[in-house]
Protein backbone atom coordinates (compact mmCIF):
# COMPACT_ATOMS: atom_id res chain seq x y z
CA UNK A 1 0.00 0.00 0.00
CA UNK A 2 2.93 2.32 0.80
CA UNK A 3 4.32 1.61 -2.65
CA UNK A 4 0.93 2.37 -4.27
CA UNK A 5 0.81 5.72 -2.40
CA UNK A 6 4.39 6.46 -3.32
CA UNK A 7 5.55 7.09 0.24
CA UNK A 8 8.21 5.51 2.44
CA UNK A 9 6.36 5.12 5.75
CA UNK A 10 2.97 5.48 7.40
CA UNK A 11 4.32 8.46 9.41
CA UNK A 12 4.38 10.53 6.23
CA UNK A 13 0.57 10.48 6.15
CA UNK A 14 0.53 12.53 9.38
CA UNK A 15 2.86 15.28 8.14
CA UNK A 16 0.01 17.82 7.98
CA UNK A 17 -0.63 17.56 11.71
CA UNK A 18 1.44 20.15 13.62
CA UNK A 19 3.95 18.67 16.08
CA UNK A 20 2.51 20.81 18.89
CA UNK A 21 -0.81 18.94 18.85
CA UNK A 22 0.49 15.44 18.40
CA UNK A 23 0.12 12.94 21.23
CA UNK A 24 3.38 11.72 22.69
CA UNK A 25 2.26 8.12 23.01
CA UNK A 26 -0.74 7.08 25.10
CA UNK A 27 -0.32 6.24 28.78
CA UNK A 28 -2.28 2.97 28.68
CA UNK A 29 -1.69 -0.15 30.72
CA UNK A 30 -0.68 -3.31 28.92
CA UNK A 31 -3.17 -5.86 27.66
CA UNK A 32 -5.33 -7.74 30.18
CA UNK A 33 -7.13 -11.03 30.06
CA UNK A 34 -10.93 -10.94 30.02
CA UNK A 35 -10.98 -12.14 33.65
CA UNK A 36 -8.54 -9.45 34.84
CA UNK A 37 -10.37 -6.77 32.92
CA UNK A 38 -13.76 -7.85 34.25
CA UNK A 39 -12.43 -7.65 37.81
CA UNK A 40 -10.94 -4.20 37.21
CA UNK A 41 -14.16 -2.84 35.75
CA UNK A 42 -16.23 -4.38 38.57
CA UNK A 43 -13.99 -2.62 41.08
CA UNK A 44 -14.57 0.68 39.30
CA UNK A 45 -18.32 0.09 39.15
CA UNK A 46 -18.24 -0.80 42.84
CA UNK A 47 -17.44 2.83 43.60
CA UNK A 48 -20.94 3.83 42.52
CA UNK A 49 -23.47 4.17 45.33
CA UNK A 50 -26.38 1.92 44.35
CA UNK A 51 -27.83 1.63 47.85
CA UNK A 52 -29.18 5.14 48.27
CA UNK A 53 -32.76 6.02 49.10
CA UNK A 54 -33.18 8.77 46.54
CA UNK A 55 -35.37 11.87 46.56
CA UNK A 56 -33.38 13.41 43.72
CA UNK A 57 -35.32 14.65 40.68
CA UNK A 58 -34.39 17.98 39.11
CA UNK A 59 -35.12 16.79 35.60
CA UNK A 60 -34.24 13.10 35.98
CA UNK A 61 -36.67 10.66 37.64
CA UNK A 62 -36.22 7.04 38.66
CA UNK A 63 -39.16 4.87 37.64
CA UNK A 64 -39.70 1.13 37.50
CA UNK A 65 -38.60 -0.17 34.12
CA UNK A 66 -40.58 -3.24 33.04
CA UNK A 67 -38.53 -6.25 31.91
CA UNK A 68 -40.12 -6.03 28.46
CA UNK A 69 -38.21 -2.81 27.77
CA UNK A 70 -34.84 -4.42 28.30
CA UNK A 71 -35.88 -7.47 26.31
CA UNK A 72 -36.62 -5.29 23.28
CA UNK A 73 -33.70 -2.88 23.64
CA UNK A 74 -31.07 -5.58 24.11
CA UNK A 75 -31.87 -7.33 20.84
CA UNK A 76 -28.71 -7.29 18.75
CA UNK A 77 -30.53 -5.94 15.69
CA UNK A 78 -31.29 -2.78 17.65
CA UNK A 79 -28.39 -2.41 20.08
CA UNK A 80 -25.55 -3.02 17.64
CA UNK A 81 -26.86 -1.37 14.48
CA UNK A 82 -25.07 1.82 13.45
CA UNK A 83 -27.13 4.55 11.73
CA UNK A 84 -29.83 2.07 10.71
CA UNK A 85 -31.97 4.40 8.62
CA UNK A 86 -31.83 2.90 5.13
CA UNK A 87 -35.34 1.95 4.11
CA UNK A 88 -34.09 -1.00 2.06
CA UNK A 89 -32.85 -2.93 5.09
CA UNK A 90 -34.09 -1.12 8.23
CA UNK A 91 -37.88 -1.20 8.07
CA UNK A 92 -38.05 -2.53 11.63
CA UNK A 93 -36.00 0.31 13.07
CA UNK A 94 -37.80 2.93 10.99
CA UNK A 95 -41.15 1.54 12.14
CA UNK A 96 -40.09 1.83 15.80
CA UNK A 97 -39.02 5.44 15.25
CA UNK A 98 -42.36 6.18 13.54
CA UNK A 99 -44.18 4.61 16.50
CA UNK A 100 -42.00 6.63 18.91
CA UNK A 101 -42.97 9.82 17.08
CA UNK A 102 -46.64 8.81 17.12
CA UNK A 103 -46.70 7.99 20.86
CA UNK A 104 -44.92 11.22 21.81
CA UNK A 105 -47.29 13.14 19.53
CA UNK A 106 -50.22 11.64 21.46
CA UNK A 107 -48.65 12.54 24.80
CA UNK A 108 -47.70 16.08 23.85
CA UNK A 109 -50.75 16.87 21.71
CA UNK A 110 -48.80 18.31 18.77
CA UNK A 111 -48.77 16.70 15.31
CA UNK A 112 -45.09 16.86 14.31
CA UNK A 113 -42.47 15.07 16.44
CA UNK A 114 -38.81 14.61 15.54
CA UNK A 115 -37.07 11.24 15.82
CA UNK A 116 -35.42 12.57 19.02
CA UNK A 117 -32.42 14.62 20.13
CA UNK A 118 -29.58 14.05 22.58
CA UNK A 119 -31.37 15.24 25.71
CA UNK A 120 -33.90 17.71 27.08
CA UNK A 121 -31.32 20.50 27.24
CA UNK A 122 -30.34 20.34 23.56
CA UNK A 123 -33.97 19.83 22.49
CA UNK A 124 -34.85 23.02 24.41
CA UNK A 125 -32.01 24.90 22.72
CA UNK A 126 -33.24 23.73 19.31
CA UNK A 127 -36.77 24.85 20.20
CA UNK A 128 -35.46 28.31 21.11
CA UNK A 129 -33.61 28.54 17.78
CA UNK A 130 -36.79 27.49 15.96
CA UNK A 131 -38.59 30.52 17.35
CA UNK A 132 -35.82 32.79 16.08
CA UNK A 133 -35.89 31.30 12.60
CA UNK A 134 -39.68 31.18 12.31
CA UNK A 135 -40.30 34.76 13.44
CA UNK A 136 -37.09 36.30 12.16
CA UNK A 137 -36.79 38.04 15.55
CA UNK A 138 -33.75 37.80 17.79
CA UNK A 139 -34.94 38.06 21.37
CA UNK A 140 -35.99 34.96 23.32
CA UNK A 141 -37.45 35.03 26.84
CA UNK A 142 -36.87 32.10 29.22
CA UNK A 143 -38.17 31.68 32.73
CA UNK A 144 -35.50 31.55 35.45
CA UNK A 145 -37.55 28.63 36.76
CA UNK A 146 -36.56 26.57 33.72
CA UNK A 147 -33.91 23.92 34.45
CA UNK A 148 -30.43 25.42 34.86
CA UNK A 149 -28.82 23.04 32.37
CA UNK A 150 -31.42 23.84 29.71
CA UNK A 151 -30.88 27.59 30.07
CA UNK A 152 -27.11 27.19 29.92
CA UNK A 153 -27.23 24.88 26.92
CA UNK A 154 -29.56 27.25 25.09
CA UNK A 155 -27.13 30.07 25.79
CA UNK A 156 -24.32 27.96 24.34
CA UNK A 157 -26.37 27.19 21.21
CA UNK A 158 -27.16 30.88 20.75
CA UNK A 159 -23.42 31.52 20.74
CA UNK A 160 -21.92 34.83 19.66
CA UNK A 161 -24.07 36.99 17.42
CA UNK A 162 -27.21 39.05 17.77
CA UNK A 163 -29.57 36.44 19.23
CA UNK A 164 -30.32 37.12 22.88
CA UNK A 165 -31.68 35.01 25.71
CA UNK A 166 -33.36 37.02 28.49
CA UNK A 167 -34.48 35.57 31.83
CA UNK A 168 -37.91 36.21 33.30
CA UNK A 169 -38.18 36.50 37.09
CA UNK A 170 -40.40 34.31 39.25
CA UNK A 171 -43.26 35.52 41.41
CA UNK A 172 -43.21 34.94 45.19
CA UNK A 173 -45.24 31.73 44.77
CA UNK A 174 -42.41 30.23 42.69
CA UNK A 175 -44.01 30.40 39.24
CA UNK A 176 -42.99 32.63 36.32
CA UNK A 177 -43.97 36.27 36.86
CA UNK A 178 -46.65 36.92 34.22
CA UNK A 179 -46.63 40.68 34.78
CA UNK A 180 -42.90 40.70 34.01
CA UNK A 181 -43.55 38.55 30.93
CA UNK A 182 -46.20 40.99 29.71
CA UNK A 183 -43.86 43.93 30.26
CA UNK A 184 -41.02 42.21 28.44
CA UNK A 185 -43.29 41.44 25.48
CA UNK A 186 -44.47 45.04 25.27
CA UNK A 187 -41.26 46.38 23.72
CA UNK A 188 -42.36 46.54 20.09
CA UNK A 189 -39.02 48.06 19.06
CA UNK A 190 -37.31 44.83 20.10
CA UNK A 191 -39.92 42.14 19.51
CA UNK A 192 -39.75 38.70 21.09
CA UNK A 193 -39.34 35.54 19.01
CA UNK A 194 -40.25 32.98 21.65
CA UNK A 195 -41.13 32.42 25.30
CA UNK A 196 -39.85 29.27 27.07
CA UNK A 197 -41.47 27.96 30.28
CA UNK A 198 -41.15 24.54 31.94
CA UNK A 199 -44.15 22.52 33.05
CA UNK A 200 -43.67 21.59 35.82
CA UNK A 201 -40.91 24.12 36.40
CA UNK A 202 -37.58 23.25 38.03
CA UNK A 203 -39.08 23.83 41.50
CA UNK A 204 -41.71 21.18 40.67
CA UNK A 205 -44.45 23.80 40.43
CA UNK A 206 -47.30 24.03 37.94
CA UNK A 207 -47.06 27.12 35.72
CA UNK A 208 -49.93 29.16 34.19
CA UNK A 209 -49.15 27.89 30.69
CA UNK A 210 -52.39 28.92 28.91
CA UNK A 211 -52.11 32.51 30.15
CA UNK A 212 -48.42 32.70 29.24
CA UNK A 213 -49.12 31.30 25.76
CA UNK A 214 -51.85 33.88 25.19
CA UNK A 215 -49.53 36.72 26.23
CA UNK A 216 -46.82 35.44 23.90
CA UNK A 217 -49.19 35.11 20.93
CA UNK A 218 -50.66 38.57 21.49
CA UNK A 219 -47.15 39.93 20.92
CA UNK A 220 -46.51 37.76 17.86
CA UNK A 221 -44.11 35.48 19.73
CA UNK A 222 -44.12 31.68 19.72
CA UNK A 223 -44.72 29.75 22.95
CA UNK A 224 -42.44 26.85 23.87
CA UNK A 225 -43.43 24.41 26.61
CA UNK A 226 -40.62 22.37 28.18
CA UNK A 227 -42.30 19.30 29.63
CA UNK A 228 -41.75 16.11 31.63
CA UNK A 229 -43.38 13.20 29.73
CA UNK A 230 -44.80 11.12 32.61
CA UNK A 231 -46.61 14.20 33.93
CA UNK A 232 -48.38 14.50 30.56
CA UNK A 233 -50.49 11.48 31.53
CA UNK A 234 -52.29 13.65 34.10
CA UNK A 235 -51.57 17.28 33.17
CA UNK A 236 -52.94 19.26 30.21
CA UNK A 237 -50.47 18.71 27.34
CA UNK A 238 -48.82 21.50 25.32
CA UNK A 239 -51.29 21.06 22.45
CA UNK A 240 -54.17 21.86 24.80
CA UNK A 241 -52.87 25.25 25.94
CA UNK A 242 -51.63 26.65 22.65
CA UNK A 243 -47.93 25.80 22.67
CA UNK A 244 -46.35 26.15 19.23
CA UNK A 245 -43.36 24.00 20.15
CA UNK A 246 -42.70 21.51 22.94
CA UNK A 247 -39.37 20.17 24.16
CA UNK A 248 -38.54 17.83 27.00
CA UNK A 249 -36.44 15.09 28.55
CA UNK A 250 -37.61 11.57 27.71
CA UNK A 251 -35.46 9.82 30.35
CA UNK A 252 -38.42 9.05 32.66
CA UNK A 253 -39.85 6.83 29.91
CA UNK A 254 -38.06 3.54 30.51
CA UNK A 255 -34.49 4.89 30.70
CA UNK A 256 -32.50 4.54 33.92
CA UNK A 257 -31.04 7.69 35.53
CA UNK A 258 -27.61 6.12 35.00
CA UNK A 259 -25.60 8.93 36.65
CA UNK A 260 -26.39 11.44 33.91
CA UNK A 261 -27.06 9.67 30.63
CA UNK A 262 -27.60 8.69 27.91
CA UNK A 263 -30.93 10.51 27.84
CA UNK A 264 -33.51 11.40 25.25
CA UNK A 265 -34.45 14.79 23.80
CA UNK A 266 -38.10 15.27 22.81
CA UNK A 267 -39.11 17.94 20.29
CA UNK A 268 -42.54 18.56 18.80
CA UNK A 269 -44.32 21.37 16.96
CA UNK A 270 -47.47 22.50 15.16
CA UNK A 271 -47.94 21.48 11.54
CA UNK A 272 -47.10 24.92 10.15
CA UNK A 273 -43.62 24.69 11.69
CA UNK A 274 -42.87 21.26 10.20
CA UNK A 275 -40.10 22.54 7.96
CA UNK A 276 -38.48 24.45 10.79
CA UNK A 277 -38.06 21.46 13.12
CA UNK A 278 -34.51 20.09 13.20
CA UNK A 279 -33.67 16.42 13.56
CA UNK A 280 -34.75 13.41 11.61
CA UNK A 281 -38.35 12.65 10.72
CA UNK A 282 -39.62 9.20 9.80
CA UNK A 283 -42.73 9.02 7.63
CA UNK A 284 -45.08 6.29 6.53
CA UNK A 285 -45.65 5.65 2.82
CA UNK A 286 -46.11 2.75 0.38
CA UNK A 287 -43.40 1.00 -1.60
CA UNK A 288 -43.39 0.26 -5.31
CA UNK A 289 -45.56 -2.82 -4.69
CA UNK A 290 -48.11 -0.89 -2.65
CA UNK A 291 -47.02 -2.29 0.72
CA UNK A 292 -46.80 -0.06 3.79
CA UNK A 293 -43.25 1.18 4.29
CA UNK A 294 -41.36 3.62 6.50
CA UNK A 295 -38.72 6.08 5.34
CA UNK A 296 -36.89 9.15 6.56
CA UNK A 297 -38.49 12.23 5.08
CA UNK A 298 -37.75 15.94 4.68
CA UNK A 299 -34.12 14.81 4.46
CA UNK A 300 -33.11 17.63 2.15
CA UNK A 301 -33.23 20.02 5.12
CA UNK A 302 -30.48 18.28 7.04
CA UNK A 303 -26.95 19.53 7.31
CA UNK A 304 -25.39 17.06 4.90
CA UNK A 305 -27.48 18.68 2.15
CA UNK A 306 -28.03 22.25 3.39
CA UNK A 307 -24.64 22.57 5.12
CA UNK A 308 -24.41 25.96 6.86
CA UNK A 309 -28.00 26.76 5.86
CA UNK A 310 -29.40 23.77 7.75
CA UNK A 311 -31.55 24.37 10.80
CA UNK A 312 -29.19 22.36 12.98
CA UNK A 313 -26.08 20.20 12.82
CA UNK A 314 -27.97 17.17 14.09
CA UNK A 315 -28.31 14.34 11.57
CA UNK A 316 -28.95 11.44 13.90
CA UNK A 317 -31.28 10.51 16.73
CA UNK A 318 -31.06 8.75 20.10
CA UNK A 319 -32.32 5.56 18.45
CA UNK A 320 -31.81 3.08 21.29
CA UNK A 321 -33.17 5.42 23.98
CA UNK A 322 -36.13 6.30 21.76
CA UNK A 323 -36.75 2.58 21.38
CA UNK A 324 -36.68 2.14 25.16
CA UNK A 325 -39.23 4.95 25.53
CA UNK A 326 -41.42 3.36 22.85
CA UNK A 327 -41.28 -0.06 24.49
CA UNK A 328 -42.00 1.53 27.89
CA UNK A 329 -45.04 3.46 26.65
CA UNK A 330 -46.37 0.45 24.75
CA UNK A 331 -45.97 -1.71 27.87
CA UNK A 332 -47.53 0.59 30.47
CA UNK A 333 -50.14 2.12 28.14
CA UNK A 334 -52.01 5.37 28.83
CA UNK A 335 -53.70 3.93 31.94
CA UNK A 336 -50.44 2.62 33.34
CA UNK A 337 -48.66 5.92 32.71
CA UNK A 338 -51.42 7.78 34.55
CA UNK A 339 -51.02 5.32 37.45
CA UNK A 340 -47.27 6.02 37.55
CA UNK A 341 -47.85 9.78 37.61
CA UNK A 342 -50.57 9.50 40.25
CA UNK A 343 -48.48 7.25 42.48
CA UNK A 344 -45.59 9.71 42.39
CA UNK A 345 -47.93 12.58 43.19
CA UNK A 346 -49.45 10.69 46.12
CA UNK A 347 -46.00 9.88 47.52
CA UNK A 348 -45.09 13.55 47.24
CA UNK A 349 -48.11 14.57 49.32
CA UNK A 350 -47.28 11.96 51.97
CA UNK A 351 -43.73 13.31 52.02
CA UNK A 352 -44.92 16.89 52.39
CA UNK A 353 -47.15 15.87 55.31
CA UNK A 354 -44.43 13.82 57.03
CA UNK A 355 -41.99 16.70 56.80
CA UNK A 356 -44.51 19.33 57.86
CA UNK A 357 -45.14 17.19 60.96
CA UNK A 358 -41.50 17.71 62.01
CA UNK A 359 -41.54 21.41 61.14
CA UNK A 360 -39.94 21.20 57.69
CA UNK A 361 -42.07 23.42 55.44
CA UNK A 362 -42.34 24.07 51.70
CA UNK A 363 -40.51 27.07 50.26
CA UNK A 364 -43.19 27.88 47.65
CA UNK A 365 -46.96 28.03 47.71
CA UNK A 366 -47.90 27.17 44.11
CA UNK A 367 -49.33 23.68 43.41
CA UNK A 368 -46.89 20.88 42.55
CA UNK A 369 -47.17 17.43 40.99
CA UNK A 370 -44.42 15.16 42.37
CA UNK A 371 -41.60 17.54 43.29
CA UNK A 372 -41.28 20.50 45.67
CA UNK A 373 -38.69 22.44 47.67
CA UNK A 374 -38.49 22.50 51.48
CA UNK A 375 -36.61 24.82 53.78
CA UNK A 376 -33.89 23.12 55.87
CA UNK A 377 -31.39 25.27 57.82
CA UNK A 378 -27.85 24.71 56.60
CA UNK A 379 -29.23 22.68 53.69
CA UNK A 380 -25.89 21.77 52.08
CA UNK A 381 -24.45 20.39 55.31
CA UNK A 382 -27.65 18.47 56.06
CA UNK A 383 -27.61 17.07 52.53
CA UNK A 384 -24.04 15.82 53.02
CA UNK A 385 -24.87 14.28 56.41
CA UNK A 386 -27.87 12.44 54.98
CA UNK A 387 -25.83 11.23 52.03
CA UNK A 388 -23.36 9.61 54.42
CA UNK A 389 -26.32 7.91 56.04
CA UNK A 390 -27.56 6.52 52.71
CA UNK A 391 -30.24 9.11 51.85
CA UNK A 392 -29.99 11.31 48.78
CA UNK A 393 -32.06 14.25 50.01
CA UNK A 394 -32.76 15.82 46.66
CA UNK A 395 -30.89 18.87 45.36
CA UNK A 396 -29.68 21.87 47.42
CA UNK A 397 -31.09 24.64 45.23
CA UNK A 398 -28.37 27.11 46.28
CA UNK A 399 -26.17 25.18 43.89
CA UNK A 400 -28.20 26.48 40.92
CA UNK A 401 -29.43 29.76 42.44
CA UNK A 402 -26.46 30.97 44.53
CA UNK A 403 -27.63 34.59 44.53
CA UNK A 404 -31.18 33.90 45.71
CA UNK A 405 -31.44 34.24 49.51
CA UNK A 406 -34.87 32.58 49.43
CA UNK A 407 -33.28 29.36 48.14
CA UNK A 408 -30.16 29.37 50.32
CA UNK A 409 -31.67 26.74 52.63
CA UNK A 410 -33.81 24.92 50.08
CA UNK A 411 -33.75 21.22 49.21
CA UNK A 412 -35.61 20.13 46.08
CA UNK A 413 -37.27 16.76 46.72
CA UNK A 414 -38.93 14.47 44.17
CA UNK A 415 -40.90 11.25 44.56
CA UNK A 416 -42.03 8.58 42.13
CA UNK A 417 -43.97 5.33 42.34
CA UNK A 418 -40.70 3.82 43.67
CA UNK A 419 -40.81 5.99 46.82
CA UNK A 420 -42.04 3.79 49.67
CA UNK A 421 -43.52 4.81 53.00
CA UNK A 422 -40.35 3.45 54.65
CA UNK A 423 -38.27 5.78 52.49
CA UNK A 424 -40.39 8.74 53.57
CA UNK A 425 -40.15 7.73 57.25
CA UNK A 426 -36.36 7.47 56.99
CA UNK A 427 -36.13 10.90 55.37
CA UNK A 428 -38.36 12.48 58.03
CA UNK A 429 -36.44 10.77 60.83
CA UNK A 430 -33.09 11.93 59.42
CA UNK A 431 -34.22 15.50 58.90
CA UNK A 432 -35.84 15.55 62.30
CA UNK A 433 -32.43 14.91 63.78
CA UNK A 434 -33.20 11.34 64.76
CA UNK A 435 -31.31 8.22 63.77
CA UNK A 436 -31.45 6.92 60.19
CA UNK B 1 -33.90 23.17 -23.42
CA UNK B 2 -36.77 25.58 -23.02
CA UNK B 3 -35.33 29.12 -22.69
CA UNK B 4 -37.95 31.74 -23.74
CA UNK B 5 -36.52 34.65 -25.73
CA UNK B 6 -38.72 37.22 -24.04
CA UNK B 7 -37.23 36.70 -20.57
CA UNK B 8 -34.04 37.75 -18.79
CA UNK B 9 -31.92 35.40 -16.70
CA UNK B 10 -29.50 35.33 -13.78
CA UNK B 11 -26.47 33.08 -13.66
CA UNK B 12 -27.99 30.90 -11.00
CA UNK B 13 -31.00 30.03 -13.08
CA UNK B 14 -33.70 32.47 -12.08
CA UNK B 15 -35.76 34.15 -14.82
CA UNK B 16 -37.27 37.63 -14.70
CA UNK B 17 -40.15 39.07 -16.77
CA UNK B 18 -40.59 42.82 -16.65
CA UNK B 19 -44.15 44.19 -16.73
CA UNK B 20 -43.97 48.00 -16.47
CA UNK B 21 -42.36 48.87 -13.16
CA UNK B 22 -42.89 45.35 -11.84
CA UNK B 23 -41.16 42.03 -12.42
CA UNK B 24 -42.18 38.39 -12.07
CA UNK B 25 -39.50 35.90 -10.98
CA UNK B 26 -39.20 32.10 -11.13
CA UNK B 27 -36.63 29.40 -11.91
CA UNK B 28 -35.75 28.07 -15.37
CA UNK B 29 -36.74 24.74 -16.89
CA UNK B 30 -33.07 23.75 -16.68
CA UNK B 31 -32.98 24.40 -12.92
CA UNK B 32 -36.28 22.61 -12.32
CA UNK B 33 -34.97 19.67 -14.29
CA UNK B 34 -31.76 19.51 -12.23
CA UNK B 35 -33.69 19.70 -8.96
CA UNK B 36 -36.04 16.87 -9.76
CA UNK B 37 -39.56 16.72 -8.34
CA UNK B 38 -40.19 19.90 -6.35
CA UNK B 39 -41.96 19.19 -3.06
CA UNK B 40 -41.94 22.58 -1.35
CA UNK B 41 -41.23 26.24 -2.06
CA UNK B 42 -40.67 28.65 0.82
CA UNK B 43 -41.64 32.15 -0.28
CA UNK B 44 -41.13 35.55 1.40
CA UNK B 45 -43.77 37.67 3.07
CA UNK B 46 -45.49 40.26 0.89
CA UNK B 47 -44.11 43.69 1.67
CA UNK B 48 -40.56 42.55 2.26
CA UNK B 49 -37.88 44.52 0.45
CA UNK B 50 -35.12 42.50 -1.24
CA UNK B 51 -31.69 43.64 -2.39
CA UNK B 52 -30.32 42.32 -5.68
CA UNK B 53 -29.14 38.70 -5.27
CA UNK B 54 -30.65 38.46 -1.81
CA UNK B 55 -32.09 35.06 -0.85
CA UNK B 56 -35.87 35.31 -1.15
CA UNK B 57 -36.76 31.74 -0.35
CA UNK B 58 -35.89 28.05 -0.47
CA UNK B 59 -36.89 25.41 -3.00
CA UNK B 60 -36.96 21.83 -1.79
CA UNK B 61 -36.99 18.74 -4.01
CA UNK B 62 -36.73 15.10 -3.09
CA UNK B 63 -32.96 15.25 -3.31
CA UNK B 64 -31.93 18.73 -2.21
CA UNK B 65 -32.92 22.13 -0.87
CA UNK B 66 -31.55 25.26 -2.54
CA UNK B 67 -31.72 28.96 -1.86
CA UNK B 68 -33.55 31.19 -4.34
CA UNK B 69 -31.92 34.53 -5.19
CA UNK B 70 -33.75 37.56 -6.57
CA UNK B 71 -32.10 38.85 -9.77
CA UNK B 72 -33.04 42.49 -9.11
CA UNK B 73 -33.90 44.65 -6.10
CA UNK B 74 -37.48 45.50 -5.20
CA UNK B 75 -40.44 45.10 -2.87
CA UNK B 76 -42.42 41.86 -2.89
CA UNK B 77 -46.01 42.71 -3.91
CA UNK B 78 -47.29 39.18 -4.50
CA UNK B 79 -46.25 35.55 -4.12
CA UNK B 80 -47.66 32.52 -5.95
CA UNK B 81 -50.01 30.95 -3.40
CA UNK B 82 -50.72 28.01 -5.76
CA UNK B 83 -47.29 26.60 -5.02
CA UNK B 84 -48.31 25.74 -1.45
CA UNK B 85 -50.63 22.98 -2.64
CA UNK B 86 -49.07 22.33 -6.05
CA UNK B 87 -45.28 22.74 -5.89
CA UNK B 88 -45.04 20.50 -8.95
CA UNK B 89 -46.10 23.52 -11.07
CA UNK B 90 -42.43 24.55 -10.89
CA UNK B 91 -41.57 21.40 -12.87
CA UNK B 92 -44.54 21.40 -15.25
CA UNK B 93 -44.85 25.17 -15.93
CA UNK B 94 -41.62 26.85 -14.80
CA UNK B 95 -42.34 30.07 -16.72
CA UNK B 96 -46.13 30.22 -16.23
CA UNK B 97 -48.02 28.54 -13.39
CA UNK B 98 -44.73 27.98 -11.55
CA UNK B 99 -43.94 31.70 -11.11
CA UNK B 100 -42.75 32.54 -7.59
CA UNK B 101 -42.77 36.23 -6.69
CA UNK B 102 -43.85 39.55 -8.17
CA UNK B 103 -41.72 42.59 -7.31
CA UNK B 104 -42.13 46.33 -7.55
CA UNK B 105 -38.66 47.03 -8.96
CA UNK B 106 -36.42 49.64 -7.36
CA UNK B 107 -35.03 50.28 -10.84
CA UNK B 108 -37.48 49.71 -13.71
CA UNK B 109 -34.56 49.09 -16.07
CA UNK B 110 -32.87 46.51 -13.83
CA UNK B 111 -33.44 43.64 -16.24
CA UNK B 112 -31.05 45.18 -18.75
CA UNK B 113 -28.18 44.12 -16.51
CA UNK B 114 -29.22 40.47 -16.70
CA UNK B 115 -28.42 37.75 -19.25
CA UNK B 116 -30.57 37.46 -22.37
CA UNK B 117 -31.78 34.08 -23.60
CA UNK B 118 -28.76 33.46 -25.77
CA UNK B 119 -26.26 34.34 -23.01
CA UNK B 120 -28.13 32.15 -20.54
CA UNK B 121 -28.18 29.27 -22.98
CA UNK B 122 -24.42 29.58 -23.25
CA UNK B 123 -24.05 29.22 -19.48
CA UNK B 124 -25.98 25.97 -19.47
CA UNK B 125 -24.09 24.69 -22.47
CA UNK B 126 -27.15 24.55 -24.69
Amino acid sequence: MLAALGIESVETLFDDIPAAVRADGLDLPGPRSELELARELEALAGRNRTDLVSFLGAGVYGHYIPAAVDAVVSRGEFSTAYTPYQPEISQGTLQTIYEFQSLISELIGLPVVSASHYDGASATAEAALMTVRATRRERVLVSRALHQHYRETTRTYFGPGTRRLEELPTAPDGTTDLAALEAALADTADPVAGVLIGQPNVFGLLEPMAEAAALAHAAGALFVAVVEPVSLAVLAPPGAYGADIAAGEGQPLGIAPAYGGPYLGLLACRGELMRQIPGRLVGRTTDIEGRRAFVMTLRAREQDIRRDKAASNICTNQALCALAATAYLATVGPGGLADVAAAGAAAARRTEAALAAIGVERVHTAPYLNEFAVRVPDASAVHARLLDAGILAGLPLARWYPDDPDLADALLLATTELTSDEDIDRLAAALGGGSV
Amino acid sequence: MNVPESLRYSEDHEWLRTEGGEAVVGITAYAADELGDVVFVELPDVGRHLAANETFGVIESVKTASDLHVPAAGEVVAVNEDLADAPELVNSEPYDGGWMIRLKLDDAAASEGLLDAEAYRATIGD
